[in-house]
């Protein structure tokens, strides 16, 4: 190796150093000023949420591959595995999202395009590859299963602040933090809960432990965030989600990998016409 | 096939081939599917057996370059018949080289495009040629279409043109082939308006746009007509056979959809001008979905659409004024469980046939599927009476690699 290639490395190892120390030291941030005292729940929750909502902005566009884990109640599992493109909408209506299939194998090129809004229903298209077909299809399916796994389809399409109206329940130890408990109801049409009871943390103003209330009021299902990584030291997100349910005892793992940020995604990769593109 | 179109999936492989240097970007996928087929009535024809074993397999090759802007995609389909020579048959189904330039989008080579809304017939779709031996009765499956596609995305919507420079003849069952019409089609005797015969070349554009909850798309095809006309003819051998004709025609039509919650309301209909004659066609209806019906997790569809012809009994298309009526089940669970329901019913003559459908995942590779068509009360003068003493159940299972 010659002189160059020694600066080089050392130029590394220097960046490197850098990054990690950023890293282990973290955005460190303490609770929101200004949260609203205790007493008035409910402006305190949708405090909590906004707060949650605004730490997160600025990620421009993403780009995600998951796995996704199917465990039945006698604990055979099966896999399925997809591909996610988002956009992020500023303007409140939710992010833009488009999500392949590559697994199972029978379902391969299989592309859902999602349009959220907060007032208006959901705008979705789905492709199906074999027939060429890109389908408007309703957004009526709320709390229908996502291809036979424990999340439902508004687990991912309903995470808008304004969907939901809030109440702040209380602040408690959640592993090794603080979180704000935070009661949600949805606001929109069709959802499959009359409740949910989130559980976010002070410090990060991250999602822990989500409670899921059916419409009959008893807890149907419990979803954790787990081993949450910084990307681009500014952005939070969590490796796994796990989604147990404790009628069926069936469980749905969600394993996020080599998320991407800042990617170059425009609207243009998220139009219906982009849905027939080769990915 | 044709000598061009083996040249070109000829030389797409010789593109191909250099790029299987860069494995990462290049994936090949498949599956083969054996199929058992059993007809319930007998047949017609001493040549048509009641039962018939057959295997399909496709396989897809596709690479991406360029941060996937550019690709290039290879699907050769291909099915083996126990019994009929015309369904053992091949087909590149894709063979296209794609390009993605921002808003503007180019495609070339052999393609499939879908157009329209509606599920029982589609009648603004005529892109590319049926593949009536893969499914004679649905007849949903197509052959690969050569063509040159620019498209372009545009806040106001999409537009696409289509250069087609060559026709492909639509395949009919043989003489041993079931469903099949009582007389064969000779494709030998194969004619042509256009004196370029298949080198005949089409053309065709689109707009296509959303506005709140309705889709539609604008559409204009000029060229030869999918759809041939079917006229009894003596073949070499001085049997009666029937001879397919090849008209050119105009086609304009429209097709919308407007989405309302769990209500879907569709609509297709086109105008056309064929050797001196223009004529209407249209479909249209509702399809309704009970999400989490009867306490369980699957969902209920039903699906209700007619179709109208101007041309009545003398339209080639067999729903000339005709009703359908579905209810689709999704179980909603791991394996995808599904099943189908549909009848179809001729306002005119009393027709009816029925299809039922079921399919499943098995383990992560493998779907099984089985399949019913039965025909009732089909008098002579209905299309579909040729095949109407053809009803049969299909099973298949198909294997993923």
């Amino acid at each position: 190796m010659g002189m160059t290639g020694r600066i080089y490395r050392a130029a590394l190892c220097a960046a490197a150093i850098f990054t990690l120390s950023i890293i282990s030291a973290g955005p460190l941030r303490a609770e929101a000023p200004g949260l609203p005292a205790p007493t008035d729940a409910a402006a305190r929750g949708l405090a909590i949420a906004q707060e949650s909502d605004k730490r997160d902005r600025g990620w421009g566009d993403a780009k995600a591959d998951m796995k996704m884990v199917l465990t039945n109640a006698s604990g055979e599992t099966s896999e399925r595995a997809l591909r996610f493109m988002m956009l992020e909408n500023t303007d409140g209506d939710g992010n833009w999202s488009l999500m392949t299939f590559d697994k199972p194998a029978d379902i391969e090129g299989t592309a859902l395009l999602t349009y959220p809004h907060v007032k208006e229903a959901d705008e979705q298209w789905l492709y199906l590859p074999t027939v060429k077909r890109v389908k408007r299809i309703s957004s009526a399916n709320k709390s229908g299963p996502f291809v036979g796994s424990e999340f439902a389809f508004e687990d991912f399409s309903a995470q808008q602040v304004g969907k939901f109206t809030y109440k702040w329940l209380r602040d408690e130890p959640c592993g090794d933090r603080t979180c704000h408990v935070v009661e949600r109801a949805p606001q929109y049409e069709d959802s499959g809960y009359t409740r949910q009871i989130v559980w976010i943390d002070t410090t990060d103003y991250l999602f822990r432990k989500t409670d899921f209330y059916d419409r009959k009021d008893s807890l149907i299902k419990t979803l954790t965030y787990q081993d949450y990584k910084l990307y681009d030291n500014k952005f939070w997100r969590p490796g796994e989600l796990a989604m147990a349910n404790h009628e069926t005892k069936k469980s749905t793992r969600l394993i996020w990998q080599s998320y991407a940020f800042h990617t170059g995604l425009t609207k243009d990769d998220f139009s219906t016409a982009s849905l027939e593109r080769a990915r | 096939m044709a000598k061009s179109s083996r040249a070109a999936f000829f030389a797409v492989i010789a593109a191909l081939a250099p790029a299987c240097a860069h494995a990462e970007d290049l994936s090949l996928r498949g599956m083969i599917e054996p199929e058992l087929r059993l007809f319930t009535q007998s047949a017609s024809s001493a040549r048509q057996k009641d039962t018939d074993i057959s295997v399909s397999g496709e396989l897809t090759g596709k690479y991406m370059w360029d941060n996937g802007d550019q690709s290039l995609i290879v699907t050769p389909f291909a099915r083996l018949d126990q019994r009929d020579s015309r369904r053992t048959h091949w087909d590149l189904r894709e063979a296209r080289y794609g390009l993605v330039m921002g808003k503007w989008e180019v495609r070339l080579g052999f393609d499939k495009v879908f157009w329209g809304v509606t599920e029982a017939v589609h009648l603004v779709d005529v892109i590319n040629q049926t593949d009536l031996i893969e499914d004679p009765v649905k007849q949903e499956a197509r052959l690969g279409q050569p063509m040159l596609r620019l498209r372009t995305t545009q806040d106001f919507g999409t537009f696409d043109a289509f250069v087609l420079p060559y026709f492909r003849e639509r395949d009919f069952p043989g003489a041993n082939g079931r469903p099949a019409y009582d007389i064969p089609v000779d494709m030998d005797l194969t004619r042509y308006e256009s004196s370029r015969k298949e080198r005949h070349v089409d053309a065709a554009f689109r707009y296509a746009h959303h506005l709140g909850d309705i889709d539609f798309g604008l559409s204009y095809f000029q060229g030869t007509n999918r759809d041939p006309i079917l006229t009894p003819a003596l073949s070499s051998g001085g049997d009666l056979v029937l001879s397919p004709y090849y008209a050119q025609m105009k086609q304009a039509s429209i097709d919308a959809q407007a989405t309302k919650g769990a209500w879907l309301y569709k609509f297709e209909g086109y105008w056309r001008h064929e050797l001196g004659r223009e004529y209407e066609a249209a479909t249209g209806g509702v399809e309704y979905t009970f999400y989490g019906a009867l306490g369980t997790e699957g969902d209920i569809g039903v699906v209700a659409e007619y179709a109208l012809d101007s041309r009545g009994l003398m339209a080639r298309d067999p729903y000339e004024n005709d009703g359908f009526l579905a209810l689709r089940w999704t179980a909603n669970d791991e394996a995808s469980t599904s099943f189908l329901g549909g009848a179809v019913v001729d306002a005119e003559t009393g027709a009816m046939g029925f299809r039922f459908k079921g399919e499943r995942r098995l383990g992560d590779d493998y779907r099984l599927s089985a399949e019913a068509y039965f025909f009732g009360n089909v008098p002579r003068p209905d299309p579909i009476y040729s095949i109407a003493d053809d009803n049969y159940l299909q099973f298949r299972i198909a294997r993923f690699f």
